[in-house]
């Protein structure tokens, strides 16, 4: 699947931003005033830029409010609804923290409950996809989930959680590796089931049906630096999860260093999730491809 | 509408015969030129004369090579467009209910007005049917030319899709899979015919016809005799049969 | 389910009207219905009512409102600025292009009208083109089959009296086995493509014997990947085990061949020539009395087995010949089968199932119907297998005598003009004896005293003058090619280059990209086009080109006169020339311009009638001096060839009512648009089959004006104007061939069909065939331009057999440097199983120049796209006796385009990426396309 950067800084930046309304949410930081105002410019910078990074892969962003009609079978229409419903609740849980300095424990339970609500929906959105072999496994919602949650601790400054959820995080991720590289053979489709020539002998895609390139061709086919992927997965782990691990438990004293280095470990969270969602899609293998003999 | 119907009054579709079809890209030009003109927005191209010119078609002909283990290898033209299928997860993934399923005849449409551009249908098509049009933003499929078969100002003859009506080799059949008793059923039948991908569970209207077995006539003749046992074995004896034939002729 | 699916139109309206002409986007000629709204264009579909295409179309017909609206159209007629090869002109009107052209050429006219070359490529219209050409009186005029299918052509009309695809068709209906040779994707289009669906839907098999497995051949049930070069040999293999097994229809060979014809065994100079009567007449022994009897007497039986005895000499009869020539174990199964690359087993196979279709599977029609010698039968017998064939088998240096080797296994096999086999189409049959000998006499200011192109009968027919020079300018119809029935457009701009056999003033094309594809040495002609005496002038002074389209070839004029597209014009498509008849049907039609131009261009025949007028052409102008017609809409309503007989038979007469023959109709034109831009004469029931021999059919073909009396003939299994041309090489009559071509001619010219190696001399390590087929989707490079079409194939890679693949360690898109004994190219490979194991192809055509065809010049076609072309040389390498000679068929002269034989090896990728050699940009007339394109016109 093609990389593209719209959807990459969508699903990092608003599976943070949701991981941190989620904390936020349950009262983790209980901030209030102008630290609370901080943290939710944060956490809505995040969440909503992400979700309007996501409007520039659409042909007709004008038309997006459309979205929100078919919840009863569209995970993306359920992400819309979500992703709506938890950012309005926020909001009110938000007024009351930042300008009347309480804390709506039900409201944010709810806000809480939506936010990680929308990263499931989002992870769906993929998941859901039966062609690409890849992300249909459970591990996909597991993997962005345990991200935002990881990287919600890590915004909040869970310290608690955040090592644990961190580490975990880090599990999925192989794990979602280890399953993910035999999926599409597992899956079981092949040029000999895409043609329904397979039983006739060994089939081979001759000429592609135009000689230049297509819709199809860019949106599903991306083999650009996938050789690099190995190499690519040692840094979005270490980057990810290894390097703010260590920078959380890392004993030190005083304010401004902890700060500096939560402020690292965020940044490098941030990137090792940036390089981990281009692997998720570039090494993703759209079974279209296969009519083009390429993958 | 994104939700699929229970069932469709008819299931109308086509049947590719890939014994036939001889890879001419004549169904893929004249359903450029019709979907260009009619239904939605024009069939756009970008860089049309330049270094990489890429354009929308709704239809397009893969080529593969089959190596059997015996026997040379076969070469076979693979048109592929819209398959309409039963359950089409291009439509229950649209957020918009721009994407739906007829309940009369079972074609997957777009509502062009109603579609935002995300492109997860063809994100969830395994068959590379739908593509996104750079100049409109809006998805393009095949209609199944829904503004032909049932339009009053073309001849009753016309009222098929413009790449089965112009399919030179004749290895284009449209009809309603739905009826058993409908000749594009029949010929399913009859010809053993398959569809793609079908562990992937979106039951296909349309079917594909495989080539017949090629390559096979020195297992099916008998070079001996009657056929081919010699009159003779040199000019002079030929001769001598000629005499005797014509005699007898 | 609640809510509702949108309402949407299924009934929109289709367009504003429709306006049915004929497509022109290959050779195939369908008719086709253009949708217009607002004076536009909208749509372009097949006509259902038209026979050659019945309502389908392929993707170029599809794809012609792109060739219409095509940015490399040509505005404004144009005089060349800068250098030759530059590309730089001015725009000019047509008042100084016209008298321009008519300042060059008038003079040549009146003082040596040798000295202008007439050449047209791909032109529909050459009834009329030789018919200018005959009236300027210059000898030096033909179309382009000399370099496309003149040995197909040649080929069938000396043995059967026509050939395939315009000549005639399978019997679709009825076949029950078809067996296509060397048949590229476009020839013919859309009715093999039909009839293959059609027959395949029956359950016939299709063999396709070709190298490359694509197209037809990918459909075919069985496929013969066959060695280039060696479908003769293959062919008479398959002779051999049917004359062998008496797999021959020996009553039909009786009646309808030249197969019981005697032979003149007396040595001298009749000998090998027919035993004839006092009417020269050919002599058959008749079985009833067992006398020499002319062969059409009626009643005569003739015998194919009786010799005739005189004056102590045997005369025997062809079919004798043919049994000793044909039985012998040179043609077994055995023999070939390595040469061939088929083992015998196959071989043998595909001629038993030949014989069992043909002999077990006979069909029979209750068609009654009357021979010429007067005897009538009760039913048609049918012998149901067909064969089709094309340039594989004719581009090659022994492709006439393959041709001829085809025709008469058909013949032999009785399934020429019989249900269910191979059936012509009017104005064909039509023997050798109808067609008119060739003409080069050059008289200052008169016409021509005939045709330029016909068929020799013998040496006497040569244009050669007193002594021994060409008359013409490409050398047709010389010793070197005695039988180059189409001319040879290949050699014209060498030839012309080097003076030989003279110098040309003017060189004037019409639709011939010759600094392109349509050449072979592709750089050498470019060279030859620009090349310069010592006094600075080029060596041909002057050259005018006539395109609708900014092709290579423009660069290297110097006055262009644009032409209209195809729906911008009127045509015809007559049955004087290459109409559209189907073999139950004499058919023809006619462009009319169903949009105007919106550019200052002309329809090059009518420009064609204005200089003739200006000149007073002879044939043009009226015995007051008066021009006859004004353009050419005009010329094809009131022509008249001979009483009655005009470009187009249908609707003649006051009322519209006559056809064939009848008074010039000045409504024509609109009765054809009327009736969907065609005319089709049905022929009636009974007279269907049998053509040649049938007299209903006969008279049916007198009635319509084909033939001004009945023509009943034999199929000449032995031909012998060939050997009439091997006598004159023996020794015997006044003409005799040079002595350095005596010996070929003796070797080639055998009157019955032989295979022989063709020359491949100074080929030593160049072992790989090479080849190119054209694109169904695309046609030669007008296809290229077009903005859906190019996005099928924009480039062209070279496609390499597995084995030599890996032999070479090739992977798709690796580069490979091929390289001939002329020349060499580096270019992108990719790998084909379904492929001949010592062959390499590619698409033809889709290489372009820089700057030509309004594409810009990084477009893939100027990049990576390549033309085989610069492999392949007009002149062989050079024999030891310093001659060089010609890469054609020695008979026809027929451009041997596929006896190229190359060396492949890998190569590093080109600096830039591009495919070598590369050509400096030309400088487009036209500029380059849009950017973007989103074609609709209606609201």
């Amino acid at each position: 699947m093609h990389p593209a950067p719209s959807v990459i800084i969508f699903t990092t930046c608003s599976g943070l931003g949701f991981g941190l309304l989620f904390f936020l949410g349950l009262g983790q930081p209980a901030v209030t005033g102008f630290v609370a105002f901080v943290f939710y410019v944060i956490a809505y910078a995040l969440a909503v830029g992400g979700l309007l990074a996501s409007t520039f892969h659409l042909g007709h962003p004008e038309r997006a409010w459309k979205a929100f009609s078919q919840w009863k079978s569209s995970w993306l229409s359920r992400e819309g609804i979500c992703a709506v419903a938890a950012l309005i609740v926020m909001a009110l849980y938000a007024l009351g923290a930042v300008f009347l300095h309480s804390h709506w424990t039900v409201l944010g339970w709810i806000g809480a409950l939506l936010s990680l609500a929308t990263v499931f929906t989002t992870s769906m959105i993929y998941t859901q996809l039966k062609t690409v072999p890849r992300w249909n496994m459970n591990l996909t919602p597991a993997m962005f989930l345990s991200f935002s949650l990881a990287g919600g601790a890590l915004l909040a400054g869970a310290e608690a959680l955040a090592p644990w959820l961190l580490a975990i995080a880090g599990a999925v991720q192989l794990a979602y590796w280890a399953q993910g590289d035999g999926a599409f053979a597992r899956a079981g489709t092949t040029l000999g089931s895409a043609t329904g020539l397979g039983d006739r002998g060994n089939v081979r895609a001759f000429e592609p049906p135009h000689t230049g390139t297509n819709y199809l061709l860019r949106e599903f086919v991306h083999v650009v630096g996938r050789k690099h992927a190995q190499k690519l997965r040692v840094i979005s782990l270490g980057l990810a999860f290894a390097l703010p691990l260590l920078l959380i438990l890392i004993p030190v004293s005083g304010l401004v260093v902890k700060h500096i280095f939560a402020l690292l470990a965020v940044l490098s969270h941030l990137t090792g999730v940036v390089v981990s969602r281009w692997l998720f899609f570039a090494q993703a293998e759209h079974v279209v491809g296969l009519y083009y003999g390429k993958r | 509408m994104t939700q699929l119907p229970q069932s469709t009054e008819r299931k109308m579709g086509l049947v590719i015969d890939l014994d036939t079809c001889v890879g001419c890209h004549a169904c893929v030009i004249s359903c450029k030129g019709w979907n260009t003109e009619n239904y939605g927005v024009p069939l756009s191209d970008q860089d049309a004369y330049g270094a990489n010119p890429s354009g929308t078609f709704l239809n397009r002909v893969h080529s593969y090579e089959v190596q059997p283990a015996e026997g040379p290898a076969q070469l076979i033209h693979f048109p592929k467009s819209c398959l309409h299928c039963e359950d089409a997860p291009c439509v229950t993934v649209c957020p918009t209910g721009a994407s739906y399923k007829r309940v009369e005849d079972g074609i997957v449409l777009v509502n062009e007005s109603d579609c935002i551009g995300c492109g997860l249908c063809a994100w969830s098509c395994p068959y590379g049917a739908r593509e996104l049009d750079v100049a409109e933003g809006v998805m393009k499929k095949c209609t199944l030319c829904v503004d032909r078969i049932y339009n009053e100002n073309l001849p009753e003859v016309d009222r098929v899709p413009s790449c089965v009506r112009t399919c030179p080799a004749g290895a284009r059949h449209f009809g309603d899979l739905g009826d058993p008793d409908s000749d594009v059923s029949k010929l399913v039948a009859e010809r053993e015919g398959m569809d793609l991908m079908p562990e992937m569970g979106t039951k296909p209207v349309n079917k594909y016809l495989p080539p017949r077995p090629k390559d096979q006539i020195e297992e099916q003749i008998d070079i001996l005799a009657p056929l081919l046992a010699p009159v003779a074995e040199e000019p002079k004896g030929f001769l001598g049969w000629l005499d005797k034939t014509l005699e007898k002729l | 389910m609640t809510i509702q699916q949108p309402q949407i139109d299924t009934s929109p309206k289709v367009s504003d009207e429709v306006r049915r002409t004929t497509c022109y986007m290959c050779a195939c000629r369908c008719g086709i219905n253009v949708h217009m709204k607002d004076g536009k264009v909208a749509y372009i579909e097949g006509n259902r009512d038209h026979p050659v295409n019945k309502g389908v179309l392929c993707a170029k017909g599809s794809a012609g409102i792109m060739q219409v609206n095509a940015p490399s159209r040509l505005r404004k007629p144009l005089r060349r600025v800068g250098p030759r090869g530059s590309g730089e002109f001015r725009e000019i009107e047509w008042d100084e292009a016209i008298s321009t052209a008519v300042g060059w050429l008038n003079e040549l006219h009146e003082t040596a009208p040798q000295k202008l070359a007439f050449f047209t490529g791909r032109d529909q219209s050459q009834s009329f083109t030789s018919f200018w050409a005959q009236n300027f009186g210059t000898p030096n005029y033909a179309a382009h089959g000399g370099f496309c299918s003149v040995n197909m052509a040649a080929g069938g009309i000396y043995t059967m009296g026509g050939a395939f695809w315009e000549f005639g068709q399978p019997d679709w209906e009825h076949t029950k086995l078809f067996m296509l040779f060397g048949v590229a994707e476009d020839h013919d289009s859309n009715p093999i493509k039909m009839g293959i669906g059609k027959i395949k839907k029956r359950g016939a098999r299709v063999i396709g014997v070709n190298p490359i497995r694509s197209g037809y051949n990918a459909v075919a049930d069985d496929w013969v990947g066959i060695t280039p070069g060696t479908d003769g040999l293959f062919i008479l293999s398959l002779i051999h085990v049917l004359m062998k097994a008496g797999k021959i229809d020996l009553d039909y060979l009786s009646r309808y061949t030249n197969a019981p014809v005697l032979v003149n065994a007396a040595e001298g100079p009749e000998k090998g020539l027919f035993l004839r009567d006092s009417d020269g007449k050919p002599l058959v022994i008749d079985r009833v009395t067992g006398e020499p009897t002319a062969f059409d007497k009626p009643g005569v039986r003739p015998d194919l087995s009786a010799t005739y005895e005189k004056d102590g000499i045997t005369h025997r009869p062809v079919f004798h010949l043919m049994a000793e020539k044909y039985i012998s174990d040179d043609h077994a199964p055995e023999a070939v089968a390595e040469r061939c690359g088929i083992s015998s087993k196959r071989i043998r196979a595909i001629a038993a199932e030949i014989a069992r279709v043909a002999f077990d599977e006979a069909i029979e029609l209750d068609h009654e119907w009357t021979d010429f010698r007067g005897e009538t039968h009760s039913k048609m017998i049918g012998r149901p297998v067909s064969f089709h064939a094309m340039r594989g088998i004719s581009a090659h240096a022994n492709g006439f005598q393959t041709c001829r080797s085809l025709h008469v296994l058909q013949i032999l096999l009785g399934t020429v003009e019989v249900p269910g086999g191979f059936r012509f189409k009017p104005p064909y049959p039509k023997p050798v004896e109808a067609h008119p000998t060739p003409h080069g006499d050059r008289r200052p200011g008169r016409p021509l005293e005939g045709p330029h192109l016909g068929f020799p009968r013998g040496p006497e027919d040569l244009l050669l003058d007193e002594c021994g020079t060409p008359q013409r300018i490409d050398k047709a119809f010389t010793w070197e090619n005695p039988m180059s029935s189409h001319g040879l457009m290949h050699m014209v701009i060498s030839n012309a280059a080097v003076g030989d056999p003279y110098k040309i003033d003017t060189l004037f094309m019409y639709m011939a990209n010759m600094s392109w594809n349509s050449s072979m040495n592709t750089k050498g002609v470019m060279e030859m086009l620009t090349a310069r005496n010592e006094d600075g002038k080029y060596v041909i002074p002057k050259i005018i080109y006539s395109d609708a389209y900014s092709s290579e070839m423009v660069a290297y004029a110097d006055l262009i006169l644009p032409d209209t597209t195809y729906l911008e014009r009127h045509d015809c498509i007559s049955l004087l020339d290459r109409p559209i008849c189907e073999a139950d049907a004499a058919a023809d039609a006619i462009r009319w311009p169903v949009v105007e131009p919106d550019r200052d261009v002309r329809g090059f025949q009518s420009v064609l009638i204005e200089l003739a007028n200006r000149m007073n052409l002879p044939g043009f102008t009226n015995e007051d001096g008066t021009p006859k017609w004004k353009d050419y809409a005009d010329y094809i309503v009131n022509h008249q060839r001979k009483p009655g007989i005009g470009p187009l038979a249908g609707f003649r007469g006051e009322n519209g009512e006559k056809q064939g023959r009848g008074e010039v109709n000045p409504d024509q034109l609109n009765r054809y648009i009327e009736n969907g831009g065609f005319y089709v004469a049905h022929i009636p029931e009974g007279a269907d089959y049998y053509k040649p021999w049938n007299t209903a059919y006969q008279d049916w073909a007198v009635d319509m004006g084909i033939y001004d009396s009945p023509q009943p003939y034999l199929f000449q299994l032995y031909s012998e104007p060939m050997r009439k041309f091997q006598l004159a090489a023996e020794g015997h009559g006044d003409r005799q061939p040079p002595e350095h071509l005596r010996q070929r001619i003796k070797d080639t010219m055998d009157p019955l069909p032989i295979w022989y190696e063709t020359d491949q001399q100074g080929n030593d390590g160049f072992t790989v065939n090479a080849l190119t087929q054209r694109p169904m989707a695309m046609y030669h490079s007008w296809g290229t331009q077009n903005a859906w079409l190019r996005q099928l194939h924009g480039r062209n890679p070279l496609y390499v057999p597995t084995k030599l693949m890996r032999e070479h360690g090739l992977q798709d898109g690796d580069w490979a440097k091929v390289s001939s004994p002329h020349g060499e190219i580096t270019v992108p490979v990719m790998e084909m199983a379904a492929l001949n194991d010592n062959t390499v192809w590619t698409w033809n055509a889709i290489g372009k120049r820089k700057g030509a065809w309004a594409l810009q010049e990084d477009a893939p076609e100027a990049t990576k796209g390549f033309l085989l072309n610069h492999l392949i040389h007009e002149l062989l390498p050079p024999k030891g006796d310093g001659q060089r000679w010609a890469n054609s068929d020695p008979i026809t002269g027929q451009a041997a385009w596929f006896d190229l034989k190359v060396k492949i090896e890998k190569a590093e990728a080109p600096s830039d990426a591009e495919s070598q050699p590369e050509f400096g940009p030309i400088t487009s007339p036209v500029g380059t396309g849009p950017k973007d394109l989103a074609w609709k016109v209606g609201k």
